[in-house]
């Protein structure tokens, strides 16, 4: 019988339902999708309505589901709208305020009325005990049995409307030796032992002691939330019939089971853009292409990440819950594996404003889907990207996918005028022209800066765009960073849904583990890279278990990587290990490989410096499955558009009459040449005058220049 | 369309700037550069105009570096000015204040002409000399320095002034390491800014600039209207390295520009704590840019409004030799020192006084046993304590203002040194009362690691003078320096830590502001229940 598997992606706005019949290892098979308004109450009503119609347009049977996949944003939800549990934390005595005090610096230099975001837990919450491990491992202060336990009648003997639901613990240096987290645990579990418990040792072993509370502390704010809605989901899709195993999507881009969400739910912030550089990934290894840009623009921000022999890199910390317009450092540190993206406050609801200086400025601020953009008529009245859009044509009324609304271009017109125009003396063409610009140098000023952080150069990748408001705005990007192709490709509205059911199973195990070169032990190193590959191993054959397969049947991949600098230097950067173990001369071979490495980076190493390790971590996943090879198909037959449109054309800075293309009406081979818009349900395709599509084998348009002209001039 | 043209263009700029900053940033070795951002990058017209600046940790940078480029146009002269030229200094006084920051300029050339420069500062590890601190009597002390002159010409480095470093510093591979890193990052900016040239088909930057300039004047002209036209007045007694210093400053404000001078302020000492009139200038510009323009960016002309003047002989004003090494724990107070002074006109926008210079500190560690084979060893701790009291809000606990620097984790500090921090927290009831309260202080508690002694660097103030509050507001809590037996400690000098001890540092509150009767009761119940307030 045919596979038969859902993904399913909870969003912000939309809950992204796909469903798919065959596939999965080579020819595609069927794919049926649907949008759905995110239910925030019960998010899980929204993924059942979803599932519910696209299983009837299927005609299949819930019963037949081999792989019900889900990613959510209710793990970050929970952290930006502090709606988790009441939790506790226990630290080591003198690090009360760790948590608090943060970097001891401002995120925004010159704001005199900067507020910082509170700390998850308050500062009464807080508790400490006295305990010591040093960097090194040794015992400066014993774990006193009796001190922990009065601590912990403290902890117990509190009103039942405050009673704690969730504790977190986290010592200092617990990354090095965990053994007075755990006792302290073990103590916790015989007199408390309905409460859940997260430990720093276990939860993020990295050091510095910021982000590892924070973490720990964020996995058992969440905890009783997540456990409980990932219940609920099960059983409710077992009412419905559905008896399969149900996988979650984490940060870093694997599968894992219900139970290891629920011991590590702070795995699953970040779920959703994960499911995106999946799927992003699966489009190159399928067109072959070494070096991609992945581009994803909805209706709040646009995420890039650059993608490498069709693995998304990951990162070992992030930021999450950026309180202040996305700025750096106006968030909380996370640290755990993540797939390294770029986000900004770019989406098709950015507002648009015009700043002191004259200059306009598009987001981080978005008018999101209530009020949205003011050409809803739903109540908003600032001009947005979308507006722009519809006032340069790019957008139509008739044409645009979202249901229940109507494109309101006066609306948008006036929105335009009154902020942007009338302010610095332009018509609303101009002003639109202008918004549109802007945010997509904001977009491409983003790209470049990731690119340079990850010491390469766009300019020699593919670009591929999903997200309802990508492939609108992905030709003025490839012109603006002189990408020479980009591929669109189909479901480009559901890309992150579609990504889930490619993603394989896989666990990211991270440690702190300080090394360097002349006092290598080659002993130690092995042994804690043994032990990292056993712990991700371990969730990776327990997740695949419920498949019916043991590891014995599947082949694992392992991946390990040491983060290392130069002494002295405050970055650190990924080398590849070898899977044999390390000998004697184990750490000159490192520094080989470092030197290697860094040049990559930064074009030059720098003799004579040591060198040492920080960080490690392995990875361990199934192999990718082996997909169908598409080869280019070049154009046949031009295809003349059946009706036209007036749009702005940025190549030309002039209004022309472009063509308008249902992307269904295309096949194989067939080329649209620019000015055009290719149009369907999710988003719209926008060529400018001086860029063709040619309609590839398996669905993606794939969008070039028409003359290889690199010195466009912008507006 | 030339409006938005110029509109993405300027926009470009600044993300040039920006990965100019990153490409340094990324690959510098100094521990200030990335835990303080304490670096900066810019580009300039062909005058030596600043035309953007990447929003980098330290206002030290602000204008320090806008004025430099220019001093270089004058020393190398612009008859020697070639493609494929880098130049560098360490002068304290035509670049950022003291010996440790570097700053390299490159010129950039478009169709064999000269368009512009890129310019670039970041403090290096060492320059030779006492090494970092307070104790060095004059300027040659304190390490190499390095005139105006070429690091390379027409790309070809200049080996002669690498090997002098070499043979300077310690650390040499790292500080060289660096002066490359600088370099480099010019010429990461320069290749974008050619890429956007070829873009927007131009050849130079004049028409770009001018744009730039005529609107940020503009702006920052419309933004300094907020500040009456008149004179303003403030001093401020801080502890100083020896005796206690009085700074003082005179505002004029005349509506489009202010200028300060600094008249009355205590003569220079004898020690490093000296301060380059072009580092008071910053941290003035950035006290007027906070207060009254904080959305304008830094360049020409924005900085153009604001103006100082000091006699000659006073502390805000050094002069070579005088010692300038650590010219920043001064040099921070001159922010809260121009903000009192505007405190009554602007009742609305200004904070009370903070903790202001950071309680940074250097412990040598040393073996117990000289035989054993412990090699000895430096490690270098940032610290802050409360920010004042704003007109609307709480101070900030343990946060540093107006320097951007961020801590390092006490997990990654022992990692790289054998000290143990014992204690880092807040401190409770430090903070000023008031309506609204100063943010708190800390506590830090160190000692040594098994077989190791300690010795402390240290250079804090605001002991003997605290945060003052505003409108009716307490004081910040004074700081506090002594052994975990309650020996005093010296807050100044290098001492050591006795056998078996530990050093407690407590560091100073912010100011409170308004009537602390005026404070909300829930404010007041939440501060006890936290144990903000004890």
């Amino acid at each position: 019988m045919e596979t038969m598997r859902i993904g399913a992606d909870v969003g912000g706005t939309f809950t992204d339902v796909v469903l798919e019949i065959g596939g999965g290892d080579g020819p595609d098979g069927r794919m049926f999708s649907t949008k759905v308004l995110t239910t925030y109450d019960a998010p899980e009503r929204g993924i059942l309505d979803g599932v519910a119609t696209v299983v009837a347009e299927a005609g299949a049977d819930l019963a037949n589901l081999d792989t019900f996949i889900h990613g959510t944003t209710l793990a970050t939800n929970a952290l930006i709208g502090r709606t988790g549990a009441r939790t506790a934390l226990i630290t080591t005595d003198g690090f009360r305020d760790t948590i608090e005090m943060r970097t001891e610096s401002r995120f925004e230099q010159y704001d005199l009325n900067l507020v910082l975001p509170t700390p998850l837990i308050e500062r009464r919450d807080r508790h400490v005990l006295r305990e010591r491990i040093a960097a090194d491992g040794t015992v400066l202060r014993p774990f006193d049995a009796s001190e922990a336990q009065a601590l912990i009648e403290v902890l117990a003997d509190r009103p039942a409307d405050e009673a704690y639901e969730a504790i977190a613990v986290g010592f200092i240096h617990a990354y090095v030796d965990g053994s007075h987290e755990r006792r302290f645990r073990d103590l916790l579990a015989e007199r408390l032992p309905d409460v859940p418990v997260s430990i720093s040792s276990e939860v993020a072993p990295q050091m510095r002691e910021f982000e590892r509370f924070n973490t720990v502390c964020a996995n058992a704010y969440v905890q009783p939330l997540i456990a409980t809605y990932l219940r609920q989901l099960e059983a409710q899709l077992l009412e419905t019939g559905a008896t399969c195993p149900v996988y979650l999507i984490h940060s870093g881009g694997g599968l894992i089971n219900v139970d290891g969400a629920a011991r590590f739910p702070v795995r699953l912030v970040e779920s959703g853009p994960a499911g995106g550089a999946i799927f992003a990934a699966d489009i190159a290894a399928r067109h072959g292409l070494e070096r991609v840009l992945s581009y994803d623009m909805g209706g709040t921000t646009a995420k890039i990440c650059l993608i490498e022999n069709q693995t998304p890199r990951t990162a070992k910390t992030f930021e999450v819950a950026r309180t202040h317009r996305f700025t750096k450092g106006s968030g909380m540190p996370i640290s755990i594996p993540v797939i390294e993206m770029i986000e900004i406050g770019a989406g098709g609801g950015s507002i648009a404003t015009v700043d002191v200086l004259g200059q306009i400025r598009v987001g981080p601020l978005s008018a999101g889907s209530e009020p949205g953009p003011a050409a809803y008529g739903l109540g908003g009245t600032e001009p947005t990207v979308s507006d722009a859009n519809l006032v340069l044509g790019r957008l139509s009324a008739d044409t645009f996918g979202a249901p229940g609304i109507d494109l309101d271009g006066v609306a948008a017109r006036n929105a335009l005028d009154r902020t942007v125009g009338t302010v610095l003396g332009m018509d609303a063409e101009t002003a639109a022209v202008g918004v549109a610009e802007v945010v997509d140098e904001n977009m491409a000023n983003a790209a470049r800066v990731h690119a340079v952080e990850n010491g390469k150069d766009v300019a020699a990748f593919t670009m591929i765009a999903f997200g309802g408001g990508a492939p609108l705005h992905a030709g003025r990007l490839c012109e603006k960073l002189n990408v020479d192709e980009l591929l669109v490709p189909p479901g480009a509205g559901v890309g992150s849904a579609i990504g889930f059911l490619r993603a394989p199973f896989a666990y990211e195990a991270l440690r702190s583990h300080h090394a360097t070169v002349e006092n290598f032990d080659p002993d130690a190193v092995n042994q804690m890279l043994v032990e990292l590959a056993d712990e991700a191993t371990a969730f990776v054959s327990e997740a695949l278990s419920s498949t019916g397969a043991t590891v014995t049947d599947v082949p694992l991949e392992t991946e390990r990587w040491a983060y290392m600098r130069y002494a002295g230097q405050g970055w650190e950067i990924p080398v590849p290990v070898d899977a044999t173990p390390f000998d004697i001369v184990g750490g000159e071979l490192l520094a080989t490989q470092f030197q290697k490495a860094y040049e990559e980076f930064f074009g030059r190493a720098i003799a004579g410096l040591a060198v040492e390790a920080i960080g490690w971590s392995v990875r361990v996943s199934t192999p990718r499955p082996p997909v169908s090879r598409v080869e280019r198909v070049v154009a046949v037959r031009d295809v003349s558009p059946n009706r036209t449109r007036p749009i702005h054309d940025t190549t030309t800075d002039t209004l022309m009459e472009a063509g308008v293309i249902e992307r269904s009406a295309l096949a194989t081979s067939d080329r649209v040449l620019g000015p055009a818009v290719i149009v369907e349900t999710q988003t719209t395709t926008l060529l400018s005058s001086r860029q063709q599509a040619v309609m590839q084998s398996d669905g993606c348009l794939l969008v070039t220049r028409t003359t290889p002209v690199k010195d466009e001039v912008g507006p | 369309m030339s409006e938005l043209r110029h509109q993405v263009m300027w926009n470009r700029l600044i993300s040039i700037v920006e990965e100019q900053a990153l490409a340094l940033v990324r690959t510098a070795f100094s521990t200030s550069v990335r835990e303080a951002g304490d670096l900066s990058a810019g580009v300039y017209d062909v005058r030596g105009r600043m035309i953007a600046q990447a929003v980098t940790g330290t206002p030290g940078h602000v204008n320090t570096m806008a004025a430099a480029v220019a001093n270089f146009i004058e020393d190398i002269g612009s008859h020697r000015i070639y493609e494929g030229d880098s130049y560098i200094t360490n002068d304290p006084w035509k670049g950022t204040g003291h010996l440790h920051d570097f700053t390299v300029v490159n010129p950039v050339f478009r169709t064999g002409s000269l368009i512009g420069f890129f310019a670039c500062t970041a403090h290096v590890v060492d320059v030779g000399g006492r090494g970092y601190g307070p104790d060095a009597t004059e300027v040659y002390e304190e390490g190499l320095f390095v005139p105006i002159m070429k690091f390379a010409e027409r790309g070809v480095v200049n080996e002669d002034l690498l090997n002098i470093v070499r043979h300077n510093v310690r650390e040499a591979g790292q500080v060289v390491g660096d002066l490359y890193s600088l370099s480099g990052c010019n010429d990461t900016g320069t290749r974008r800014l050619h890429t956007m040239l070829d873009e927007f088909a131009i050849d130079d930057l004049e028409d770009l600039a001018a744009f730039v300039f005529d609107r940020t004047a503009t702006a920052t002209r419309e933004r300094l209207a907020g500040l009456p036209t008149g004179t303003y007045t403030n001093t401020m007694r801080v502890d100083g390295y020896n005796d206690s210093i009085e700074l003082a400053v005179t505002l004029v404000a005349s509506g489009a520009t202010v200028h300060a001078d600094f008249t009355g302020t205590s003569p220079t000492c004898a020690h490093g704590v000296n301060v380059p009139l072009t580092y008071a200038h910053a941290y003035f510009s950035y006290a007027m840019l906070v207060a009254l323009a904080p959305e304008m960016p830094s360049n020409w002309a924005s900085l153009a409004a604001f103006t100082v003047s000091a006699p000659e002989g006073c502390i805000l004003n050094a002069k070579h030799p005088e010692p300038v090494a650590v010219r920043h724990v001064i040099g921070h107070f001159v922010t809260d020192l121009c903000l009192g002074a505007i405190a009554s006109a602007l009742p609305d926008v200004v904070p009370a006084e903070g903790a202001g210079a950071l309680w940074n500190f250097q412990v040598s560690a040393r073996a117990t046993d000289p035989l054993s084979e412990l090699p000895p060893r430096e490690v270098l701790m940032f610290n802050s304590g409360g920010t004042g009291a704003r007109p609307t809000l709480d101070g900030i606990n343990a946060t540093a203002f107006p320097s951007g620097v961020r801590t390092m984790p006490a997990e990654a500090t022992e990692q790289s040194g054998p000290v143990v921090v014992w204690r880092k927290e807040l401190r409770p009831d430090s903070g000023g009362t008031g309506r609204h309260r100063g943010g708190l202080g800390q506590i830090i508690e160190i000692g040594a690691a098994t077989g190791y002694d300690l010795s402390v660097s240290c250079m804090f103030d605001r002991v003997a003078n605290p945060a003052r509050g505003r409108h009716g507001g307490g004081d910040g809590a004074p700081g506090r320096v002594h052994l975990d037996d309650g020996t005093p400690f010296d807050a100044k000098g290098k001492q050591p830590i006795p056998k078996g001890r530990t050093l407690v540092l407590e560091l100073p509150g912010g100011g409170g502001l308004g009537d602390c009767a005026e404070r909300e009761v829930s404010e007041l119940a939440d501060d006890r229940a936290q144990g903000y307030v004890t």
